[in-house]
């Protein structure tokens, strides 16, 4: 579905920065990809060219064998801040794609409905974000970006800003909707516990200007349950990653 | 309790100001050319307010009237510079320069214009007021969130859709920041174009009764104005807590 092949993505002109100096990667449909990796790696950089919001400098990026050359049809997309409009309530603000795909948000209205209920915010339709804890917020920022059934989901760290308790529920939740639509998934993290959870395969990055040095396929049983995160085929996996980080000189004991 | 001292305080400083006033004229003796007490001020509004209610009503109706056009202009052509360069750069110097003539001494151009009727008036009003409601409008529409644009663009969404549900939107908090701003300086470009020529109006009074060292009569005058000051900022603040429900949230609107 994507293939990336040699993409670089400088900033300014000759002395700027490199933020990606030759990615080459496939993504097939339906897969769930994690792209871990330091701070300022280029991972999100990565994210954001796939999303259209910004073009390579060089390589060859494409989606089902077109160029990408702006933000794709549909796409979901969630944001580190979850990007909420406070001045809509929680049902309109999931509604959006709806209003300005111009699909009519009418049609769309049980739907948002029924993904609200999936992540238990049922009760706050007519809530103002502002009013939302910051794991509801991002929750409804999910149920946005699920809307119009995306068959591409890119999520940019969207769980960097909560604690340890909400983020393990919204992985849950995340990987339960997940299994019930099949999308494929670029996730952006930091967290090697969270990327190995969540993922059918983890593709590490170098510190600036970023490559991928690692792409290691999970072999977990597809129903996750937290408490997998105790097994020791769990921990192979995690120590392996963070193996990588320390041979990169990221982390010492 | 809490709520009712907040209110009481400030009260309690302009009483505490007046009798300091009213005791001070009146053991050091100040005649009251110079400065009335406050209870002769009263008094002089006692005596005729009707009229005084008439003049007030003539120029609250000039600075409303400024004030309104400085909206709807002020609030199109921050639209027009924010979402086509081409006319920001064409326009917005051009604005700057403008504003940067004093523009009380465009008042006697105005009459040259507009005659003598409340025309010129409203224009001065609108003039003076309708900087501060572009600057602001504009700058809040500019303030958009880095991730609600990418969100705008990931949508796909129509400028006008953009416009229409983000940019407004953001623009609201600052477009009512410039507001208050514009309503105070509405009226004072209403007391200018008085001041310039009028047969009514506070202006109009101060001007007279000046001109007959009638001195209670300015304080009267000036007095309502003060009050009208403050009676028209608190209406947009009023207007403000019900145009932004958000801002003020727990709110739950109930299913």
């Amino acid at each position: 579905m994507i293939a990336a092949s040699d993409v670089v993505k400088r900033y300014g002109d000759a002395d700027g920065v490199t933020a990606l100096q030759g990615v080459s990667l496939d993504i097939a449909e339906g897969e769930f990809i994690s792209l871990v990796g330091p701070s300022g790696c280029g991972k999100s950089t990565f994210l954001r060219c796939l999303a259209g919001l910004e073009a390579p400098t060089g390589g060859r990026l494409q989606l089902d064998g077109a160029p990408i050359d702006g933000p794709p049809e549909r796409l979901g997309m969630a944001f580190q801040r979850d990007a909420l409009l406070d001045w809509f309530d929680v049902l309109e603000n999931v509604l959006l794609p709806a209003d300005f795909g111009g699909y009519g948000k009418k049609k769309y209205e049980a739907r948002a409905r029924q993904l609200l209920q999936m992540v238990g915010l049922d009760g706050f339709a007519r809530a103002y974000p502002r009013a939302l804890s910051g794991g509801m917020r991002q929750r409804v920022a999910i149920c946005r970006s699920l809307l119009l059934d995306p068959r591409l989901l890119l999520m940019d760290e969207p769980f960097g800003a909560l604690d340890a308790l909400t983020r393990d529920q919204i992985n849950v939740d995340l990987h339960r909707l997940w299994t019930k639509h099949r999308m494929t998934v670029v996730f952006v993290t930091h967290s090697i516990t969270e990327a190995v959870f969540l993922s059918t395969r983890v593709v590490v990055f170098t510190p600036r200007p970023g490559r991928v040095v690692a792409d290691i396929a999970i072999d977990l049983p597809s129903e996750r349950k937290l408490a997998m995160r105790e097994t020791p085929e769990f921990g192979v996996y995690t120590s392996r990653i963070r193996g990588l980080f320390e041979q990169m000189g990221l982390i010492h004991d | 309790m809490k709520a009712a001292r907040r209110g009481v305080v400030p009260l309690l400083g302009a009483a505490i100001f007046l009798l300091v006033w009213e005791v001070g004229v009146r053991t050091l003796g100040v005649r009251p050319i110079l400065l009335p007490p406050p209870s002769l001020i009263v008094e002089e509004l006692a005596a005729s307010p009707g009229w005084f209610a008439v003049q007030t009503a003539y120029t609250l109706g000039i600075t409303l009237a400024g004030f309104a056009v400085a909206v709807v202009f002020g609030v199109l052509f921050a639209v027009a510079i924010v979402e086509w360069k081409i006319l920001d750069r064409l326009l917005f110097p051009l604005f700057v320069a403008l504003n940067s003539v004093p523009k009380v001494a465009l008042a006697p151009l105005f009459l040259i214009w507009f005659g003598t009727g409340a025309e010129p008036k409203i224009a001065i009003a609108f003039l003076i007021a309708v900087f501060a409601v572009v600057i602001d409008t504009a700058l809040g529409l500019q303030s958009v969130p880095p991730d609600t644009i990418d969100l705008a663009k990931t949508l796909r969404g129509s400028r006008l859709k953009v416009l229409l549900r983000i940019k407004l939107y953001c623009a609201l908090p600052h477009l009512f920041a410039g507001l208050k701003v514009a309503m105070s300086l509405a009226l004072v470009g209403a007391i200018v174009g008085e001041f310039v020529s009028s047969q009514r109006g506070l202006g109009y009074v101060i001007l007279t009764a000046q001109g007959t060292f009638d001195t209670p009569r300015v304080f009267a005058a000036i007095v309502i104005l003060a009050v009208l000051g403050v009676a028209l900022i608190a209406m947009i603040e009023a207007i403000e807590r019900v145009a932004l429900p958000w801002h003020h949230a727990n709110s739950h609107r109930m299913e």
